[in-house]
C-alpha cells in the first residue's frame, strides 16, 4: 500500500496472478475486536472456537501449544465486521473504535 | 518523415460532416465499430455499414440494443487491442455515461464521434453542446470541429493522439448536429494508403490475451484509486504536446492544421469573441465586417475543450479589454456557464484581466445569425463603459 502513482500498473490492471492474501483488507476497518480471555471457552478448555469458524476473513487464528490454548487476530485482514463479538457465547469479545 | 500528398492524389467530394467522419473511419481501417443510431449521428453508422456490407472494410460492425452496450462492446474490443470507434449524440451519449468513465479510466483509445445535440426535455433533435459538455469530466479528450473538412481531418488525427502511449485516452470528435452533420461541404480526401501510413498500426499497451492473462478494470478502493486518478490526470496533461506533434505531421502531409486554439485577428483586438464549432464560422464573418468599419474585434476559436488549453487561451486574450464568450450550453445553477467558467478560471491569476461577458446562444438548435454575435459584442462594449457586466445572459430568447 505504498507505491507511488507512477509505480502502479496503468489503469489498475492486474498484470500477474495472485490471491486475496495480497489484499490487506484490514485497512477498511472502523472497529476492531478486542478479546478478554477470562470467560473464553477456547482458552479455558480448548472448546468452542466459534469466532474462528465464523470469521469470514479467516482473521482469527486458534493456537494450541503443549496443551495450552490461545489465539490471535490478524488485523491485516480483519475488516471489523463484528461477527465474532456477536457470536461469542460468553461475550469475551467486544468491538472498540479504531 | 511524412511526405506531402500530391494534389493529383487528393479526391475532392461533397460530403456531410457525418459522411466525412464515416469516410475517415473507413480509411483508418478500424477493426470494430459498435454503435446505436441516433439523430443526427445516424449517417455515420449508416454510411459505415454500407462500406462493411460492400466489403470495402474488414471491420466487424456490432449491432447492439443501446448506446450503453455500444460503448461496452467498444471497451471490450479495445481491451483486446483492436482499433475501435463508435458514434453518438444527446440521449445516446447520456446512456453511455457509465461506460464513458470506464473507457477513459481503463485507458482505452476509442474514438467517439458526436454530432452535438440538445438533451431532453422537451425532446429536441437539434444542435447545442449540452451533451458533450455534460461529459467534460469523464476523462475523454474533446475536440470540436468547425467544418466537414475539419471533421474528416480530426477523426484521422484522433486515433494517433489516443493511441500514443503517453496518452492512452479516448477522444470525442464533436461536430454540430445538423449544422455540420447534415450539410454538404467540399472535403479533400486523402488516399487510403496515406491515411493508413499516417495512423499506423495500433500498438496496444496491454491486452487481454489468454496466454498471458491479466485483469482489467478490477475493484480498487481507498488504497490505490487515488493513484490511478493521478495517473489519468497526468495522461491528460500530456495531450497538448502529443496533439501538437501529431498535427505537425498531419500538416506536412496535407498543409492543414488547426491548433488547440485558432487566433483570428486577436493581436490588437479590444474585444475578442471566444467560442467554438460552427458559431466560430459565423463570428469570423462578423469580425471581418466589423473590422471593415474599423472596430478592433477578433475571434479566438477553441478546438480542444478537454484538456482545456488554459495557457494558450490566457496568452491570446490577456491584452484585450474584454472577452465575449458565446456558448450553446447552460449549467443550471452555476455562477455562469461551462465555457465561461473555464475561461474565467484560466484568467483568474492574471493581474490585469480582460472583462468576461458570457452569452448563452442557440440552445436546441435556435439559429445563431451574425446579428446575435453583433448583439453580444455591442452589449460587451456597453458593459465595458459601465465597468460592470452580468455573469451571463441569454441571446436569442423571446423575452
Amino acid at each position: 500500500m505504498s507505491e507511488r502513482f507512477d509505480q502502479v500498473p496503468i489503469a489498475g490492471n492486474i498484470i500477474k496472478p495472485g490471491n486475496a492474501t495480497q489484499y490487506k483488507t484490514g485497512g477498511w476497518r472502523a472497529e476492531r475486536p478486542v478479546h478478554t480471555p477470562d470467560n473464553c471457552l477456547w482458552i479455558k478448555n480448548g472448546t468452542c472456537g466459534r469466532c474462528w469458524i465464523l470469521c469470514p476473513d479467516s482473521a482469527v487464528r486458534l493456537i494450541e501449544k503443549d496443551g495450552k490454548y490461545s489465539y490471535e487476530y490478524d488485523y491485516d485482514y480483519c475488516k471489523g465486521c463484528g461477527i465474532c463479538a456477536n457470536e461469542c457465547p460468553t461475550q469475551s469479545i467486544r468491538m472498540e473504535s479504531e | 518523415m511524412t511526405k506531402q500528398v500530391p494534389q493529383s492524389e487528393i479526391r475532392i467530394e461533397g460530403l456531410t460532416g457525418d459522411a466525412a467522419i464515416a469516410h475517415a473511419l473507413k480509411q483508418c481501417d478500424i477493426d470494430v465499430l459498435s454503435a446505436y443510431p441516433i439523430t443526427p449521428q445516424t449517417i455515420i453508422v449508416e454510411d459505415f455499414q454500407k462500406f462493411a456490407a460492400d466489403g470495402e472494410v474488414k471491420t466487424r460492425v456490432i449491432p447492439v440494443e443501446s448506446e450503453h452496450s455500444a460503448l461496452s462492446a467498444c471497451v471490450g474490443a479495445s481491451a483486446l487491442g483492436a482499433r475501435v470507434a463508435t458514434a453518438s449524440a444527446s440521449a445516446g451519449l447520456a446512456l453511455m455515461w457509465e461506460i464513458l468513465y470506464c473507457a477513459a479510466s481503463m485507458r482505452q483509445p476509442i474514438v467517439l464521434a458526436v454530432a452535438n445535440r440538445a438533451l431532453s426535455a422537451p425532446i429536441n433533435i437539434h444542435n447545442d453542446w449540452s451533451d458533450t459538455y455534460g461529459a467534460r469530466d469523464s476523462g475523454f479528450i474533446q475536440l470540436y470541429c468547425q467544418s466537414c473538412q475539419e471533421a474528416y481531418d480530426t477523426t484521422i488525427m484522433a486515433f494517433k493522439i489516443a493511441e500514443d502511449h503517453r496518452v492512452l485516452l479516448p477522444v470525442m470528435v464533436c461536430i454540430d448536429g445538423f449544422i455540420l452533420s447534415h450539410n454538404v461541404e467540399r472535403v479533400e480526401m486523402l488516399p487510403d494508403k496515406a491515411v493508413q501510413d499516417f495512423v499506423g498500426v495500433r500498438v496496444p499497451y496491454q491486452v487481454l490475451d489468454p496466454d498471458n492473462p491479466i485483469t482489467m478494470g478490477p475493484l480498487c478502493l481507498t488504497d490505490y484509486y487515488f493513484e490511478f486518478k493521478e495517473q489519468q490526470d497526468r495522461a491528460m496533461k500530456a495531450v497538448p504536446e502529443v496533439y501538437k506533434a501529431v498535427e505537425a505531421e498531419f500538416k506536412e502531409m496535407t498543409g492543414r492544421s488547426y491548433g488547440v486554439v485558432e487566433k483570428y485577428m486577436t493581436d490588437d483586438a479590444d474585444i475578442i469573441v471566444f467560442t467554438h464549432s460552427t458559431p466560430a464560422g459565423t463570428a469570423k464573418a462578423v469580425v471581418n465586417a466589423m473590422r471593415e468599419k474599423g472596430e478592433k474585434v477578433g475571434l479566438l476559436r477553441l478546438k480542444m475543450f478537454r484538456p482545456f488549453p488554459a495557457e494558450q487561451v490566457r496568452e491570446a486574450v490577456k491584452k484585450a479589454k474584454a472577452v465575449a464568450v458565446f456558448e450553446k450550453c447552460m449549467s443550471f445553477g452555476a455562477p455562469s456557464n461551462p465555457l465561461a467558467l473555464e475561461l474565467r478560471t484560466a484568467l483568474y491569476d492574471l493581474e490585469k484581466k480582460p472583462m468576461v461577458t458570457d452569452f448563452v446562444i442557440g440552445l436546441g438548435g435556435r439559429d445563431v445569425p451574425p446579428t446575435t454575435i453583433v448583439d453580444g459584442i455591442e452589449k460587451t462594449k456597453k458593459y465595458l463603459q459601465e465597468r460592470s457586466a452580468p455573469m451571463y445572459e441569454t441571446l436569442g430568447v423571446r423575452k
